[in-house]
C-alpha cells in the first residue's frame, strides 16, 4: 500500500515513467524485532553489562580457548583469535558439499568438534552451544545479514519458503499469517514483529535463558498446536535459510533481549 | 460471489447449498454466506458463550479482538472490534464466521472453530475441533448481545 503511494508520488514529482519504477520494486526493508520491543527491553539489550545474554557469551569465550577431544585442540588452535570470526555468520545457513545440504552455524560448530577436534558434539540447546553461537555471531554485530540462495542453496530455500507459507496445526495458521500480515499489531499482550532471526540466540525474559532460533520455531509451532520439529532438523534449517534471506540487510544483534 | 466460491470448492454441492459434516458429526448447510440452521437444535447460552469466548484454551477471541470485557486486560487488535457485532450481523452470518471463516476469506488468519484441521496437527490435538457445536451456538448467542460501543 505504502509502496504504491510512493511510486505514484515519485512518478509525479520526478516525472519518471511510473512503469519504469514499478518494474524494479525494491522490497521494503524489514525491521528487527528490536524495533517492536519496549524501551525497557531495548535498554537491556543495548548495554552489554545489563544484557543477560552475555553470561552465555562468557561461556563461549572460555570454550573457544578450551582444548577438548582426542585431537588435543581448541577452536583457537585452528582459528586463532575470535576476531577472525567477524562477518562469518552473516552468510549462514550455508550449503555444504559434503553434507549435500545446508549447515546452520550450530552444525558447523559441531562438525569442527567431531571432525577436527575429535570431541563430542554439543546438544543444540546446551549452554556451550548457545554460548559459542552467541559469541561467534556477536563478532558480526551490526553487520547486515547476507545469505545466498543461489545455485545449490536454491532448492533448500524453496523448501523453507514452502514451510513458511503452509498452514498447520489446530489453529491452521502459517508463519506468514502472523509475521507478514500483522507486524506491529497486538496479539493479546504481545506486539507481532516481522519474526526475523537476526537477534538469535536471544535472551527471552519468558525463558529466563538464552535460546536458539529453532527453539523459537518450536514455540511458534506449538502455540498454534502444530507438531514441532527437532532443533537442527532439515525442516528448521531450511526455514532458517528462508527467514535469513528475508532478513538480508538487517543487522546482526546477537545476543538480543526479547520479552 | 462468495456463494459461488463456496459451491465450487465443496464436494457434494447441491443447488441451494452444501451439506458439510464436521468432527462431532454435526451437519450444516452453507447458504449465501450464512449457516441458517442451529448446529444443535438447542438454543445458545450467552453467559456460557462469553466464558468460552474468553477462555484461552477455547475461543481465545481476545487474542485478536477487542470485546466489551473490562475484567480482562490486553485485548488483541488483529481482527475488527466486536463490541457492536450483534448490530451488524445476523445469527446465521455469525455462525458461519465461527464454524469456518475461510469459507468467506480463504487467506484469513482467523481459525475455523468447528472444522477438523489436517495439517501437521500436534499429537495431543489430532482429530479435534477447537470448539464443540454447542460451544459455537453459545458464542453466537453471546455475540448477538453485543450492541454498543466499548473502549478498552
Ligand atoms: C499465532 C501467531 C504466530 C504464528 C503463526 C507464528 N508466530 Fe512467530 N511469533 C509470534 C509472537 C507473538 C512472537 C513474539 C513477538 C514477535 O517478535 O513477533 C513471535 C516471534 C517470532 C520470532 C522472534 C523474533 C525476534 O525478533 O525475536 C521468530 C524468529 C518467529 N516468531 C518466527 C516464526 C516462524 C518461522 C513461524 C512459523 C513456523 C512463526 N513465527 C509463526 C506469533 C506467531
Ligand atoms: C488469530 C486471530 C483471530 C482469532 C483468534 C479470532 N478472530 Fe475473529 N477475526 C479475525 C480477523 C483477522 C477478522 C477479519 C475478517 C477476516 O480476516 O476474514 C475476524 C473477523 C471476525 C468477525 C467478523 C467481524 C466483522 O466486523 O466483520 C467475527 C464475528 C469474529 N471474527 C468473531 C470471533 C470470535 C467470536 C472469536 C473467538 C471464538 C474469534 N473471532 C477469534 C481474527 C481472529
Amino acid at each position: 500500500m505504502k509502496y504504491t503511494k510512493y511510486v505514484a508520488s515519485a512518478a509525479g514529482l520526478l516525472g519518471l515513467g511510473a512503469l519504469l519504477v514499478a518494474c524494479s520494486p525494491a522490497e521494503p526493508k524489514l525491521e528487527s524485532g528490536y524495533d517492536f520491543a519496549t524501551p525497557e527491553t531495548q535498554a537491556m539489550q543495548d548495554d552489554d553489562f545489563s544484557n543477560p545474554g552475555f553470561m552465555w557469551v562468557d561461556i563461549g569465550a572460555e570454550e573457544w580457548a578450551t582444548v577438548d577431544g582426542e585431537a588435543g585442540k581448541s577452536c583457537e588452535s585452528c582459528h586463532g583469535d575470535l576476531s577472525t570470526m567477524k562477518g562469518v555468520t552473516t552468510s549462514y545457513p550455508k550449503y555444504n558439499a559434503d553434507d549435500k545440504k545446508m549447515r546452520a552455524l550450530q552444525h558447523q560448530i559441531n562438525n569442527c568438534r567431531t571432525e577436527q577436534m575429535k570431541a563430542k558434539a554439543w546438544k543444540w540447546e546446551s549452554d556451550q552451544m548457545l554460548g559459542m553461537s552467541a559469541i561467534i555471531k556477536n563478532q558480526s554485530k551490526g553487520m547486515p545479514l547476507n545469505v545466498s540462495i543461489k545455485g545449490e542453496a536454491a532448492p533448500f530455500y524453496e523448501k523453507g519458503k514452502e514451510f513458511y507459507f503452509q498452514r498447520r496445526g489446530t489453529l491452521d495458521m502459517a508463519c506468514k499469517h502472523c509475521h507478514i500480515d500483522y507486524p506491529g499489531v497486538k496479539i493479546r499482550a504481545e506486539v507481532l514483529s516481522n519474526g526475523l532471526p537476526n537477534g538469535f540466540p536471544t535472551y527471552r525474559l519468558k525463558w529466563q535463558k538464552l535460546g536458539s532460533l529453532h527453539r523459537r520455531f518450536r514455540g511458534c509451532n506449538s502455540n498454534i498446536r502444530a507438531e514441532p520439529y527437532e532443533r537442527g532438523s532439515e525442516e528448521y534449517t531450511n526455514l532458517e535459510l528462508f527467514l535469513t534471506h528475508r532478513a538480508n540487510g538487517v543487522a546482526v544483534e546477537s545476543p538480543s533481549v526479547r520479552k | 460471489m462468495t456463494y459461488r466460491t463456496i459451491l465450487s470448492t465443496l464436494v457434494g454441492a447441491v443447488l441451494c447449498g452444501a451439506l458439510i459434516t464436521s468432527a462431532n458429526a454435526s451437519e450444516y448447510m452453507i447458504v449465501d454466506g450464512t449457516i441458517p440452521a442451529s448446529l444443535t437444535g438447542k438454543p445458545g447460552d450467552p453467559d456460557a458463550g462469553k466464558q468460552t469466548a474468553i477462555h484461552r484454551q477455547k475461543g481465545n477471541c481476545l487474542a485478536c479482538h477487542v470485546m466489551p470485557v473490562p475484567e480482562e486486560q490486553f485485548h488483541g487488535e488483529i481482527g475488527p472490534d466486536l463490541s457492536d457485532v450483534g448490530s451488524n450481523y445476523s445469527e446465521a452470518e455469525l455462525r458461519l464466521r465461527l464454524v469456518d471463516p475461510k469459507a468467506l476469506n480463504p487467506d484469513t488468519i482467523m481459525p475455523a472453530f468447528l472444522k477438523v484441521p489436517t495439517s501437521e496437527v500436534h499429537k495431543k490435538f489430532k482429530g479435534k475441533t477447537i470448539l464443540s457445536a454447542q460451544e459455537v451456538e453459545d458464542i453466537v448467542a453471546y455475540l448477538m448481545t453485543l450492541k454498543g460501543s466499548y473502549s478498552q
